[in-house]
């Protein structure tokens, strides 16, 4: 057996003492650039929450903060959902606002008093350095400590993970990624091992999990799952057994611990295949040991009059509980992943949000680089060498693609599997061209038989390595110890796929009849095509490293609170509208003025603004929701006796027409529209808001009913004034406002933001003589009234006229 | 499941493959129930005999609760839930327990001993009535 190269001659214990260095050294270098390269927010423009979502966690964790941790759990939130409330304490995943209470608390205990923002703000890219030891840990578990490094350091920057977890992005994934890959470690760990204590331990980063984010119903599925595919593979073990009972009596009962949880695993379906795997997995364990007990053929009467029998009633009286309504069918937010039209028929709010829509294929490119095509070549590795964890990985695989595939969203959740088969993949192909060993020319080969002679294969394979003295070819060369793969021809196969060097007892002693076979001495002979192979990996890798850092940089790193964009000269512009507006509110509002604004907006208004609002990102109730985009599509007549009903002061609106600000109020409208349509299908139509064409139009052919509604109103009041009375240019939708623009009689224009992107009007107050408003307004701006000949009915029509004559005026 | 066996370790215990000539042909006589029982008395030792009494215990206890459940009242829900939740759990940790203390299983288990495995009984119990504790209410 020659060469390629030579190793450095060190001892045993130098080498593992290298190694180790190398491997924290290596870990904590991925940490760091996993922390540094999400804090392109930070330096560019401040220390600040972005989004929406984080700014309803960084609030409740200013509660635990300032409130001690038994009112966080007990507050109620009387400035969200006006008129209700929300009892938040128990409608939230408190795992993150805990966590962030805690070290703020440690912080303070050492003497180091940080600014809870800045906790909130610094705790995603923290717990993405410990996402990056998690995924190690897990992969190192799955092949070997190379391939763990590599899949550390791919997690530690792929744009998938990154995207969720940037500095400033406060959000429950930003915990939750850390969590799941180390509950999937312990749970390999404890499958393994067989070991209630690492199952218990699992169970309370199950806990953890629960307490942090809804996705965890992810891992309760998935692990039933895995131990369900072993069973139906024939691979029953005693250590599953007792893996998967430590974990699942000690989890569930913890995760029934968090108060928004609460029942819902005894109810609920998406909980039911644990439970349902539970006792499959009790009767299999006890038919074990009558097997064990009684001879085959009494055995397989038992088998069938007793456990199959057993089985069968559960499995019915399961299905005859969700159908009597005791077990709760599918939530409309999990049913959609597997019916995917469901959400746009029934559920227009769940479908409205952006991230819910399935990606195209280019998002997988964008956000996974080539990982995305190393990630099926790292699942057929798997497949080839299939351990009992090896399953575990492919069911993760198969399934996260699923997901990710339905829901942009959910690419979150394969990014940690696409990192860890990925470099199974590439360090697979690193042992190979890296490892110095030559494969044996025809006369070695003899030599090798009559070795082969004295051991068997495996124990060749074993020493191979230990002669060579590379650390590196370890990995490569030793059969695995395969708990399953005992037989011999697993092994050799085995042995055959690591490099192809080593022969088995029974190669054939001719060389034709070994060509035949495949077992010809295959493998990589000469520096160069090593040289070749690995610079190019490593190429690619660099490539990787330019893409991640370039994605995150200009795609997902911007606030979405401040929009900066360049001027001609390179300087940066920055746009702060929404602070500008939500400060306005903050400084010259009552404390108790009620904002009305799309739910959207809920969450920032009462983060910056600090105002009760009306309906807010958390979106439990859907009337609520219908009430506020009836009170917006409708015309002011209709809207106002809403407004007054639920006590509105001011009224909050995007619109981006001035400034190309895409994401604003009117291109949501026609989500206003259906999502109240579903409630008021007789008051509100969508297909009174379109032309006669069928077209969403905003300009002088823009449907009556559109043009009368609140938001079309309060979007372009005085937007004309701007071009001096010509119609103003919409750059948003590409036209031209119409010609004469809408004016308002039951609400004044408040506030309007320097780029005219927030717009807040306040409602007025109820006329003191008694009039209605369009009434009062005409009268005040000069119209004379009609005479009373047709009664009332004059003073309505005498009210466009007057603001005719107004607009005129102005 | 055969290749579990194969893969599993050394030889399966008792009488299926040990006993066979014997015991398998007064057993295919009587029914497999009989044959259960007197196998599982010759060959089971006390302490595991002990655990399954212990065991049988928490399977009435948990009986007793559940019918009380159905029959009178489930009233306060999360104290049902805990207690029930409580036997369970502590049935299947003295199962697993029972598994890993088991000499036959032993090849399975080459990194526990049987009093790691106590342990890790001990540790998995307490953090379970800890959250049982919790749930009462």
């Amino acid at each position: 057996m020659g060469l390629a190269y030579r190793l450095p001659l060190l001892s045993t214990e130098t080498t593992a003492n290298i190694v180790s260095l190398l491997r924290i050294v290596i870990i904590l270098t991925i940490a760091g650039s996993a922390i540094s390269s999400r804090l392109f927010a930070v330096i560019r423009h401040e220390s600040i929450i972005h989004e929406f979502d984080p700014w309803f966690n960084f609030r409740a964790t200013k509660v635990l903060t300032s409130d001690g941790y038994y009112r966080f759990w007990n507050w109620f939130d009387p400035t969200a959902w006006y008129p209700l409330g929300r009892a938040a304490g128990g409608t939230l995943y408190p795992g993150l606002m805990a966590t962030s209470g805690a070290i703020h608390n440690f912080l303070k205990a050492i003497n180091l008093p940080v600014d809870i923002r800045n906790i909130c703000v610094l705790l995603a890219p923290g717990f993405s350095g410990l996402t990056a030891w998690a995924t190690y840990m897990f992969t190192a578990t799955m092949k070997d400590d190379a391939a763990g490094l590599l899949a550390a350091a791919f997690i530690g920057i792929a744009p998938g993970y990154i995207s969720r977890s940037v500095a400033g992005s406060y959000d429950n994934e930003a915990i939750a990624i850390f969590l799941l890959m180390i509950t999937f470690y312990l749970w390999i760990k404890a499958l393994k091992d067989g070991s209630a204590l690492w199952g218990t331990v699992c169970a309370l980063f199950y806990f953890y999990m629960v307490a942090a984010w809804g996705g965890y119903v992810f891992i309760t599925n998935l692990i039933p799952l895995h131990v369900f595919a072993l069973l139906c593979m024939g691979r029953y073990s005693n250590r599953a057994y007792v893996a998967y009972s430590s974990w699942y009596a000690v989890g569930t009962l913890a995760s029934m611990q968090v108060p928004f949880v609460g029942f819902q695993p005894m109810r609920s379906s998406e909980h039911m295949a644990a439970l349902g795997v539970f006792g499959l997995l009790q009767l299999v364990a006890f038919a074990e040991l009558v097997r064990s007990h009684i001879p085959s053929r009494q055995f397989k009467v038992f088998l069938f009059g007793f456990v199959v029998t057993i089985f069968g009633i559960a499995f019915s009286g399961l299905v005859a509980l969700t159908y009597a309504g005791y077990v709760a069918p599918w939530t409309g937010r999990f049913y959609s992943l597997w019916d995917t039209g469901y959400a746009k028929k029934h559920i227009p709010i769940i479908a409205s949000v952006s991230e819910h829509q399935p990606p195209a294929w280019p998002a997988f490119f964008f956000d996974l680089e080539m990982l995305i095509f190393l990630f099926p070549a790292g699942v057929y590795l798997l497949f080839r060498e299939l351990r009992d964890e090896h399953v575990f990985v492919i069911l993760y695989a198969v399934m996260a693609s699923y997901f990710a595939g339905v829901m942009v969203r959910l690419m979150l959740t394969l990014t940690p599997v696409v990192c860890v088969s990925a470099a199974v993949a590439i360090s697979t192909l690193l042992d190979t061209y890296l490892d110095p060993q030559e494969p044996d020319s025809a006369e070695e080969q003899a030599e090798a038989l009559s070795a082969a002679a004295i051991g068997d294969a495996g124990k060749i394979a074993a020493r191979g390595p230990a002669a060579s003295g590379g650390k590196k070819t370890k990995g490569a060369a030793v059969p695995p110890p395969t708990q399953h793969g005992a037989a011999p021809t697993a092994q050799q196969q085995a042995a055959n796929a690591a490099l192809g060097d080593i022969q088995t007892p029974d190669a054939a002693p001719s060389k034709v009849q070994a060509f035949k076979t495949g077992r010809e001495s295959r493998g990589v002979y000469g520096l160069d095509t090593r040289a070749l192979v690995s610079v190019y990996t490593l190429v690619l890798l660099l490539i990787f490293v330019l893409h991640c850092t370039f994605v995150t940089s200009t795609a997902y790193s911007s606030p979405s609170v401040v929009l900066s964009s360049r001027n001609p000269d390179g300087s940066q512009h920055i746009i702060d509208d929404f602070r500008e507006a939500y400060y306005w509110l903050r400084q010259n509002t009552k404390s108790d003025a009620k904002v009305m604004s799309w739910w959207d907006y809920g969450y920032q208004i009462s983060g910056m603004a600090d105002r009760p609002t009306l309906v807010d990102n958390n979106t439990w109730n859907n009337t609520h929701i219908a009430t506020v985009g009836k009170a917006m599509s409708s015309p002011e007549d209709k809207a106002l006796p809403i407004l007054r009903q639920h006590d509105v002061d001011y009224i909050l609106i995007i619109f981006g027409g001035l400034l190309g600000y895409s994401g604003d109020d009117i291109n949501k409208f026609l989500w206003m529209i259906r999502i109240s349509q579903g409630i008021w299908p007789d008051e509100i139509k969508e297909a009174d808001f379109f032309t006669a064409n069928g077209q969403f139009k905003i300009d002088d052919e823009a449907s009556k009913t559109m043009r009368e509604s609140l938001m079309y109103k309060m979007s372009y009041y005085r937007f004309n004034e701007l071009y001096g009375g010509r119609p103003g240019m919409d750059r948003v939708r590409g036209t031209a406002a119409a010609t004469t623009g809408p004016t308002l009689d039951v609400l004044d224009e408040a506030f309007t933001s320097s780029n005219w992107i927030v717009r807040i009007y306040q409602v007025k107050p109820e006329d003191p003589l008694g009039r209605d408003l369009p009434s009062a307004n005409a009268f005040d701006s000069g119209k004379r009234r009609k005479r009373p000949a047709a009664g009332t009915a004059a003073t309505g029509a005498g009210g466009p006229k007057g603001r005719k004559t107004r607009r005129a005026s102005t | 499941m055969p290749p579990k066996r194969t893969a599993s370790g050394p030889a399966p215990p008792v009488v299926a493959t040990a006993g066979s000539s014997s015991t398998a042909r007064e057993a295919a006589a009587s029914s497999p129930l009989v044959t259960l029982q007197r196998s599982y008395l010759a060959h089971t030792p006390a302490r595991l005999r002990l655990l399954d009494a212990f065991m049988a215990f928490l399977v009435l206890s948990g009986v007793l609760q559940f019918v009380y459940c159905i029959a009178i009242s489930n009233f306060p829900l999360n104290s049902f839930i805990a207690g029930f939740a409580s036997t369970v759990g502590q049935f299947v940790l003295c199962a697993s327990l029972r598994i890993q203390a088991n000499e036959a299983n032993a090849a399975e288990f080459p990194k526990n001993s049987p009093e790691r495995a106590f342990g890790d009984f001990l540790f998995a119990s307490v953090v379970l009535h800890f959250f049982v504790v919790n749930f009462l209410g």
